[in-house]
């Protein structure tokens, strides 16, 4: 019986990422750079107001969308953060959410709307999503690190890959979902395929959208640990830290910290999402 | 010069759509395209002209294409083949741009499930066609404003659809289309989703307003009750093919094929007088929930002896007396609902007339008309029975008149007589969508 040949798929990917790394260093570099900068910019606004001055902010937002137990919450939660002097780390991890959550749904949105317009778009997109979500984050890790060296862009990047999936499909979902007689009186009356999309389709996706800016934060945050394993800092260093120096005290403290921005920022986005949706009724 | 002319349309729906065409266009049936190929021919060799200001009605029943017939005259669906002339000007000719300032400046289109933007106010929806025509927002808020006023909506610019009723809700999709004054109206099953009365009413300020606007209009329909009343012209569809095209008493007195015969037999068993077609609004009706003394005072108000009481969703509870009110408010019962009494009678909306009398003889309470889901739609007193009695000796009404009546009055401003003839109680129709959003 003829030996089936060994197909070397691995040892191609890995001379197709030299050939990547060999040839459009400059690509790489733009690309650090880029997101080097905007993670700056935005670490630097969330560390700017002392932090009284931050959960006062929190609160009223939380209290104006909410309800003033929410901003109790808030208050306190946050307070135990800045009293374990858990603060500066706490900050660093809520601006590479923010910095992932803003470049994923750049992404996301013109993608999304692109598949709910064209099928084609989205017979191709779909795959690639599913690869995004399944590929086990650690295999796409190595390129990432190879490429962009250790610290928080890798971080970043690995993020987006594992953030943008929901964002898309439940744009396209969204727009999908608009009653067809609805999209059809907007063209009736004579509009452009873009003022259809604007006054209409995107509108009445938003509650839908919504959702999905929600989805990416989430799943952005439990990414944080996973890039603190290659230097991207924050609350997911120090999880790390606490875990592989078997200090229980810092992983509990910080792993609570994690969680206590998931209930914030998820509960602020929800928020947003059922005022989209009452919007629409 | 025709306003509208199709000319061989067709629609073919299915993976290879240039092929079911080519077999239908050789005479293949339908079916068999279907079956063999997978190829739905929608729409089969259409051809039809519809002169300016007249109101042409296309019936058929659901799958026969007329949806989708009415789709291809603004090109919402793009035609296999044949031809759309609006004014002389070839529609499938147009380029993007000038397909789109067509749909914008000639052409509106009222929905069956209204399509309104729930986001937008009353006024923003009804200002949209001139929103994308980029008139300036003074003019197009004031040209919206008239729209509404047309339609009987002012006062109601700053509400959300959602805050209307169904019957208001499609004032508004008219109002939208009339706003842009367009000269041809595509109207696709625009009252097939209203109760009885508010249709009803709605048909009647149709017809007052055609009168009055003379625009050119496409109305879809599977009701041949509808098509006989607002129709200058009807044609008659089945299997995508329009079987016959005439003015409304021919199709009734000379059917041009058995299924033409079949289908106004059909419908004009119920259409000859059904309850539904009599029926006018309760004037009030008791809320399940209320309290004796509150029942006793709203009975007062009306000077009414008897009222149904409804449940939420009007859904038909039972009657009570102000004797019976009276008695309970003095024994302490708390709610209405406890003291219903069952002795009248009710009727389905599609009881023939004839069948009524006997009841109302045997009851003294009007005659309920309630749905099939138990909602109270109207009620007949005996007074409103001997006027439709009388309508249907006199004249055409809403009766068989087309069939039998020498004058075929269905058409032409008789149609309007014959609506008033019937006792329809448009002001009722309003005070029915009021409590709605009560």
């Amino acid at each position: 019986m003829p030996e089936l040949p060994r197909v070397p798929l691995g040892r191609w990917i890995d001379s197709f990422v030299d050939l990547l790394r060999d040839n459009l260093p400059w690509l790489f570099t733009g690309i650090r750079t880029f997101f080097a900068t905007l993670l700056d910019a935005v670490e630097w606004l969330v560390h700017w107001p002392h932090p009284l001055v931050f959960i006062v902010l929190a609160a009223v937002l939380v209290f104006w969308l909410r309800s003033w137990q929410f901003s109790l919450f808030t208050v306190l939660s946050f307070g135990l953060i800045w009293s374990m002097d858990h603060w500066d780390v706490t900050m660093d991890t809520l601006a590479l959410i923010l910095v992932a959550t803003i470049v994923s749904v750049a992404i996301a949105l013109p993608v999304g709307i692109a598949a709910a317009r064209n099928r084609t778009v989205s017979q191709l997109v779909r795959p690639v999503l599913d690869f995004m979500q399944t590929l086990p984050v650690f295999v796409y890790l190595i390129p990432a690190v190879f490429f962009f060296g250790i610290g928080k862009v890798p971080g970043l990047i690995a993020t987006l890959v594992f953030a943008i999936p929901p964002g898309v499909r439940l744009t396209e979902l969204g727009i999908r979902q608009v009653d067809k007689e609805v999209v059809e009186a907007a063209d009736a009356f004579g509009s452009t395929r873009n003022q259809t999309l604007v006054r209409v389709q995107v509108p009445l996706a938003m509650a839908s959208i919504m959702q999905g800016v929600n989805q990416v934060i989430m799943l952005a945050l439990s990414m944080v640990v996973v890039a603190g394993m290659i230097g991207a800092g924050g609350l997911g260093g120090e999880v790390f830290r606490g875990i592989t120096t078997l200090n229980l005290p810092l992983g509990f403290e910080t792993g609570l910290a994690v969680v206590i921005l998931a209930i914030f920022l998820d509960r602020v986005t929800s928020s947003f999402r059922d005022r989209a949706a009452a919007a629409e009724a | 010069m025709a306003a509208i002319k199709a000319d061989g349309l067709y629609k073919v729906f299915g993976p290879n759509p240039e092929r079911g065409l080519k077999l239908l266009q050789e005479g293949t049936p339908r079916d068999e395209v279907h079956a063999t190929t997978g190829n739905l021919g929608a729409v089969i060799d259409a051809s039809f002209a519809v002169q300016p200001g007249q109101f042409f009605v296309v019936m058929g029943l659901s799958g026969s294409g007329k949806s989708t017939l009415v789709r291809m005259l603004n090109r919402l669906y793009e035609p296999t083949a044949g031809t759309v002339h609006i004014d002389n000007e070839d529609v499938r000719a147009l380029g993007k741009e000038e397909l789109r300032k067509l749909r914008a400046t000639r052409i509106s289109m009222v929905f069956q499930s209204f399509a309104l933007f729930p986001h937008r106010t009353v006024l923003e929806n009804v200002a949209y066609g001139l929103q994308v025509q980029k008139v300036a927002k003074d003019e197009r808020f004031e040209r919206a404003r008239t729209a509404l006023q047309q339609v009987g909506l002012g006062g109601w610019e700053e509400s959300k659809p959602s805050q209307l009723s169904g019957g208001m809700r499609q004032r508004v999709g008219l109002a939208r289309a009339l706003a842009t004054n367009a000269d041809v109206l595509l109207m696709d099953e625009p009252f097939s989703a209203l109760d009885p009365l508010i249709r009803r009413d709605m048909q009647n300020q149709l017809i007052e307003l055609q009168q009055e606007l003379q625009k050119t209009v496409v109305f879809i329909t599977h009701d041949l009750n509808e098509a006989m009343l607002l129709g200058d012209r009807v044609a008659v569809m089945k299997d995508g093919q329009i079987v016959q095209d005439a003015i409304p008493e021919e199709i009734l007195s000379a059917p041009a094929t058995d299924y033409v015969r079949e289908f106004i037999q059909d419908v004009d068993r119920t259409r000859i007088l059904t309850a539904e077609t009599v029926m006018v609004d309760p004037k009030g009706t008791l809320a399940s929930g209320h309290g004796p003394s509150v029942a006793a005072r709203e009975m007062r108000e009306q000077q009414m002896t008897d009222m149904y009481v409804v449940a939420r969703n009007r859904r038909l509870v039972g009657a009570v007396s102000d004797r019976d009110v009276t008695e309970a408010a003095r024994r302490g019962i708390q709610r209405v609902d406890e003291i219903v009494r069952h002795d009248y009678a009710t009727a389905a909306p599609a009881t023939p007339v004839a069948e009524l009398f006997d009841l109302a003889v045997e009851h003294a309470m009007p005659i309920a008309v309630v749905g099939e889901d138990g909602r109270l739609l109207g009620v007949i007193p005996r007074v409103v029975l001997l006027r439709a009695l009388g309508a249907n000796a006199n004249s055409a009404g809403t009766a068989d008149g087309g069939v039998t009546g020498p004058d075929g009055g269905v058409t032409g401003p008789d149609a309007v007589g014959s609506a008033d003839a019937a006792p329809t109680a448009t002001g009722a129709g309003h005070s029915e969508e009021a409590t709605t959003d009560a």
